[in-house]
């Protein structure tokens, strides 16, 4: 018993969650950007994985990390501007169009690793990002092991949510994704342009979705591997809804599922003797419950996964 | 020269030709009524104008210079605002939030609120148009957030106000405030286009006066020298004669009782939009319809309809009381029970929840009785037997369709709407809960659903009228109650009501008793 | 819905083209003519980005033909391969006939897989052969069922939306079932797989000599009952009209968080058939891991079947045969076979898009189409 509480209750996993919720944590507010434009957003998982693959590709070419993260945010927005194109263009169920594409991204990432790398399964190795320090941060005691010390893609984030957050609810561009989200057709008769506005939102969420992948690929691990993403950006939509559609809300659901994430590696090291297939269900498992706790209470915006065509209102 | 000139407008959806080489002309601040049956064509012609549709052919001139608009904001720039029958406002942002956005000050990237707020109220204060800027718009009144549509359009400059049906929603009372608004704006200079079907509210407050008809414009008029019954004719093209009623027995047996019915709490099954929490819809509401007469429900809509209409039927638990049917209690009895019970009812949201229109005419014939006798035998469906009702009410009840196998959703409004009180009235119903029987129907295919409920009357079925139409509930029922925010203030028979007693009780106004 | 006139002018042969156009234009055939070319743009997609890889297209798609169906061996091996695509197809289907988009198939094969070879592994010899295919088959089904029940009622009663639910849940079958195979039916090896199966309590080979099983037969049973249920049957009627227009159907006392429900069960007792056929027709045992995504494949198959049970058979067979025609490219001319993941993706993008569709068949003067899923 004193054991199992000590694992739990480690310092350590509070860094490991803060880390772990990285990529969650953006695509959750990918999430909450496409879907408040009332574009639904299923493909996050794909945008994820090519932003991962995409991360690599870009480290590899140029040796240069950084450059895979620009990468990773391209490939990520190209995931993004393909399903805004059949979702808004063509008319595409939402949620069909975004299993298609993570289908899509699923086999192109695997295709393309063994076209470049000549291997099933994993990618080489690439140079992967530096960890950063926060000077004073790092030498207080607690806060110093929670913040001190991160990839710099987890300090970025910190900053994105925040700078997400103003950007929906403080600024003109904001209140115009969320009246689109609610009523197109209100948006539309006072002249917001309701398709570039929910183009820009999908893209987006793209690339939040990139940027996360390129946290699992060249800060986590400095390497791609097949389906890497596994299943985050099902749970970034289920934190996006458990948030209430808002980044911050998402970061702090991200917490939680990167929680779990972080107790089922700490046990698999840890002396407490429990089998791994089944520690490793804890993450899939809490987002089943969180996500039928959390819906009934949710509302999405009013006009999630319509099609609106100008000048076809009712 | 005209504030607005439109010349030889065509407009067509698919086959339907809904604005026929129409010209139409409105002067500077004057208010102008267009006036015109549902699918006369009024509203297209005005979302031409505001840049919402393509027309197919035409010219508009906005002060005398041709002008082309390839959505709202050029209408918008031009000087054109629109107030839509449905509301363009987003439930859940604030009335603010919902005036500025398009054209929201800034500070830097942000959104200036401290200026918006500002903005929302000089305006509303200069028209006497008084809301909250800071209340979010589900949870203020309908007649408020018709001010709010106002606002908007004249915050963004409007010179020429469209109004389609803004009296729809509003209790008598409201409509004269509204009024009020109207003469204001236009002693203000701007031009008013009022959309409407009502006779009445022409006279009371237009200049001049343009009919349409299919599509076409049929004649434009000073009102003052135009007569009620010049224009009825005009609007329809031939005489209607309103079904006759014949005399009322009181002593009909007792059909349906509600004993002291309340419905409190959040949002629901057929919740539209959410208001306070744990705010009564329904209080303590009582009443029996007895066979043989019709219990008409008048009050603007959201004064607790659409709840009494889910109590009955089923789809809704009341928090207390009872609901009784033949004196047997159904309170927790559920919708399918219900039925079995014989009761019809006629939705008052058709295409939500009267069809499905993605199945064919012979499928929706048979919804809710997918598992009855003779359509289904141990589980399987039979065919034969729906097809032969299916000829049979498509060819009773007048149902225009090419097949029995085209999908309801093809259908126009008024064939959907015979289909489905075809559907209902056929099951041989004791009870029948008609709400809203007529929305959005032309003049023929309304007539014809009113004889059809006078006709059951006849045969001796109970039936409870839930309508806005205050002239519908009139003219049908044989006793009126008037629901006011979800309490019945009066319930008498339809005689001993004036139309102005109605119009008062209806805005709150109670003189009348609650029985 | 109109017929087109004006363009064509009279006499007999005009009437041909008219009837042939009129044809064309029916809902269900120009579903048919648009998914066909969906499919070829989705191959054609695939050449570009085997030439862009610097292989032989020709070689590549070669390979891929005779791979599907250059000998009766390898035909066999299609429909050996569009065996449990079938059933994941029909499971799918079924559930959106009741709006329900069920990505979980792939969960719910493993638990039915598994559960079918446990029976017969349990019930051991005394059992007669046939009880022991059938109480394994009826194992499967329940168990794929059991697994799929959740999400629905979840749905029915919390809303919570069960694409993510059942994807969770694809994790934790195949995780639930790794770590059962592991700690309690491993056979000693270094594979984490059960002991073979006795011969007399598989699922019987359909054509001797071939891997082609009586599994494939249950698959186009499966879609005759399905098909008789929806079209036929008071039940199957509710839940389309709950997939349709719930409200309305709420409003006409169908019981409508039931018949959702219902509809998840037989979408997941369909797809743990898929695992049992696998299991008892293929494998003869049951093998961690064994699956390579017959539950997401199930996914466009269903989308190309437009969801209806008929439809399923033809999408089975087309992707069986990109499967085995597949492997046999990556077996022969080194072209790996995930460039089939990447065609499914594409055909359920172009497929799903009804504006996509009625753009080519405005174009092509069929018609145009109106709508696509509700």
């Amino acid at each position: 018993m004193r054991e199992i509480l000590d694992v739990i209750f480690d310092i350590n996993n509070v860094t490991a969650t803060i880390r772990m919720a990285t990529p969650i944590a953006l695509a959750a507010m990918g999430g909450a950007f496409s879907e408040r434009s009332g574009v639904i957003n299923i493909g996050l998982e794909g945008m994820i994985l090519t932003g991962a693959f995409c991360g690599v590709l870009g480290s590899y070419i140029s040796g240069s990390p950084w450059l895979g993260v620009l990468f990773a945010v391209v490939g990520g927005g190209l995931m993004g501007a393909t399903l805004a194109v059949f979702a808004i263009k063509l008319k595409a169920d939402h949620v069909v169009s975004g299993v298609g594409l993570n289908i899509l991204a699923l086999g192109l990432t695997s295709w393309l690793m063994q076209v470049l790398w000549k291997n099933r399964g994993t990618s080489v190795s690439v140079n992967g990002l530096p960890m950063f320090s926060i000077p004073v941060v790092r030498d207080v005691p607690v806060l110093g092991t929670i913040l001190g010390t991160h990839s710099p893609l987890v300090y970025m984030m910190l900053i994105l949510i925040f700078l997400g957050w103003v950007v929906m609810f403080k600024t003109p561009l904001g209140l115009r994704i969320r009246m689109a989200g609610e009523h197109p057709e209100a948006a539309d008769t006072v002249g917001i342009n309701v398709h570039a506005v929910q183009y820009f939102s999908v893209i987006l969420s793209g690339c939040l979705a990139g940027l996360g992948g390129a946290y699992l690929s060249l800060a986590q691990l400095n390497w791609f591997s097949m389906n890497m993403s596994a299943g985050r950006g099902y749970m970034a939509l289920a934190a996006n809804i458990f948030g209430q559609w808002n980044p911050i809300g998402g970061l702090g659901a991200s917490f939680l599922f990167a929680f779990t994430d972080a107790l089922q590696m700490r046990i698999q090291t840890s002396p407490i003797k429990l089998p791994t297939d089944i520690i490793q269900m804890l993450p899939y498992i809490l987002t089943i419950l969180v996500l039928a706790g959390a819906v009934i209470r949710s509302r999405p915006p009013a006009a999630l996964g319509r099609h609106y065509e100008s000048g076809r209102a009712a | 020269m005209w504030a607005v000139r439109m010349e030889k407008i065509t407009k067509r959806f698919g086959p339907v030709v809904a604005n026929d080489a129409v010209d139409f002309e409105v002067a500077p601040a004057e208010i102008h009524c267009l006036l015109g049956e549902n699918g006369a064509g009024k509203t297209t012609l005005m979302r031409i104008l505001f840049g919402l549709y393509r027309k197919d052919a035409g010219e508009i001139y906005v002060d005398g210079k041709p002008v082309s608009f390839s959505g709202p904001r050029d209408a918008i720039a031009h000087g054109i605002g629109m107030v839509h029958q449905h509301f363009m406002l987003a439930g859940r942002l604030t009335v603010t939030e919902n005036i500025v956005a398009g054209a929201e000050p800034r500070r830097g990237v942000l959104l200036d609120y401290a200026k918006a707020r500002e903005m929302v109220r000089e305006v509303s204060e200069r028209y006497g148009l008084k809301v909250d800027p800071d209340a979010h718009v589900e949870s203020i009144s309908v007649g408020q957030q018709q001010r709010v549509e106002i606002l908007k359009a004249l915050l963004r400059g409007a010179k020429v106000l469209i109004l389609d049906e803004p009296t729809a929603v509003l209790a008598p009372q409201e409509v004269g405030d509204l009024f009020d608004i109207m003469r204001r704006l236009k002693e203000g200079g701007t031009t008013i286009i009022f959309i409407t079907h009502k006779l009445k509210e022409t006279a009371a407050i237009s200049d001049r006066v343009t009919v349409l008809r299919d599509g076409r414009r049929v004649a434009t008029m000073n009102t003052a020298d135009a007569s009620p019954a010049d224009l009825a004719e005009l609007m329809v093209g031939r005489q209607i004669v309103p079904p006759a009623r014949k005399g009322h027995s009181p002593d009909g047996k007792v059909v349906l009782e509600l004993q002291n019915v309340s419905v409190r709490g959040g949002l629901g099954a057929g919740a539209r939009t959410g208001g306070a929490g744990g705010k009564a819809r329904l209080n303590n509401v009582s009443l029996q319809v007895r066979s043989g007469e019709i219990l008409g429900i008048a009050g603007v809509e959201g004064n607790g309809q659409l709840e009494l209409e889910e109590v009955i039927v089923g789809l809704r638990k009341p928090t207390s009381g009872r609901v009784l049917l033949n004196g047997r209690d159904i309170t927790r009895l559920g919708p399918r029970g219900i039925r079995d019970m014989g009761v019809a009812c006629i939705p008052s949201d058709r295409l939500r929840r009267g069809i499905v229109d993605s199945f064919s005419v012979a499928q929706n014939l048979i919804l809710g009785e997918q598992t009855s006798a003779p359509f289904a035998a141990s589980g399987i469906l039979q065919p034969r037997k729906i097809v032969e009702h299916a000829a049979k009410i498509v060819n009773m009840f007048d149902v225009r369709t090419a097949s029995l196998d085209q999908p309801v959703g093809s259908l126009s409004g008024g064939n959907q709407q015979k289909l489905v009180v075809g559907r209902e009235l056929s099951r041989g119903p004791n009870l029948i809960v008609a709400a809203q029987p007529t929305r959005g129907l032309d003049i023929g295919a309304t007539d014809y659903i009113h004889r059809q409920l006078l006709a059951m009357r006849e045969q001796g079925k109970a039936i409870l009228l839930i309508s806005a139409e205050l002239d519908e509930v009139r003219a049908l029922s044989d006793r009126i109650a008037v629901m006011y925010e979800g309490q019945i203030v009066a319930l008498r028979p339809a005689e001993e009501f004036t139309e102005r007693d109605l119009g008062l009780l209806m805005a709150g106004q109670g003189v009348g008793v609650a029985s | 819905m109109g017929t087109r006139e004006g363009d064509l002018s009279r006499g007999p042969a005009a009437r041909v083209v008219r009837r042939a156009a009129g044809w064309l234009a029916r809902p269900g055939v120009s579903d048919i003519a648009y998914s066909a070319v969906a499919v070829l743009l989705a191959l054609v997609i695939g050449a570009i980005l085997i030439a862009a890889s610097g292989y032989s297209v020709i070689d590549a798609y070669a390979n891929l033909f005779d791979g599907a169906f250059g000998s009766i061996y390898n035909l066999a091996n299609t429909l050996m391969m569009a065996t449990p695509l079938l059933f994941t197809g029909l499971s799918v289907a079924v559930a959106f006939q009741c709006g329900l988009f069920n990505v979980g198939a792939e969960g719910q094969l493993y638990v039915g897989g598994l559960a079918s070879a446990v029976v017969v592994l349990v019930l051991g010899p005394a059992v007669p052969g046939v009880v022991r295919v059938l109480l394994a088959l009826v194992a499967g089904a329940l168990a794929g069922a059991v697994l799929a029940a959740g999400p629905g009622y979840m749905k029915a009663r919390l809303g919570a939306h069960e694409v993510i639910t059942t994807i969770m849940l694809n994790y934790v079958g195949i995780l639930l079932t790794t770590f059962l195979v592991k700690t309690y039916l491993k056979e000693p090896g270094p594979v984490d797989q059960t002991p073979l199966l006795p011969v007399g309590a598989r699922l019987p080979e359909l054509i001797p000599g071939t891997r082609v099983s009586w599994g494939i037969v249950l698959g186009v049973a499966a879609v005759v009952a399905v098909d008789y249920i929806l079209r036929r049957t008071s039940v199957g009627y509710e839940i389309q009209a709950v997939g349709r227009n719930a409200a309305a159907a709420e409003y006409a006392g169908v019981n409508v968080p039931g018949r959702i429900v219902l509809a998840m069960v037989m979408s997941g007792a369909i797809a743990g058939l898929a695992g049992s056929s696998v299991v008892m027709g293929t494998l003869y045992r049951f093998i961690t891991n064994f699956s390579p995504g017959y539950g997401f494949t199930g996914i466009a198959v269903a989308v190309l079947a437009r969801n209806k049970p008929w439809g399923v058979l033809p999408a089975a067979l087309l992707f069986g045969m990109l499967q085995s025609g597949g492997m046999s490219m990556q077996l022969f001319a080194r072209i790996p076979a995930d460039l089939m993941t990447l065609v499914q993706g594409i055909v359920i993008l172009f497929v799903a898009a009804p504006a996509l569709a009625s753009m080519f068949l405005a174009r092509s003067r069929f018609g145009a189409r109106t709508g696509g899923r509700g």
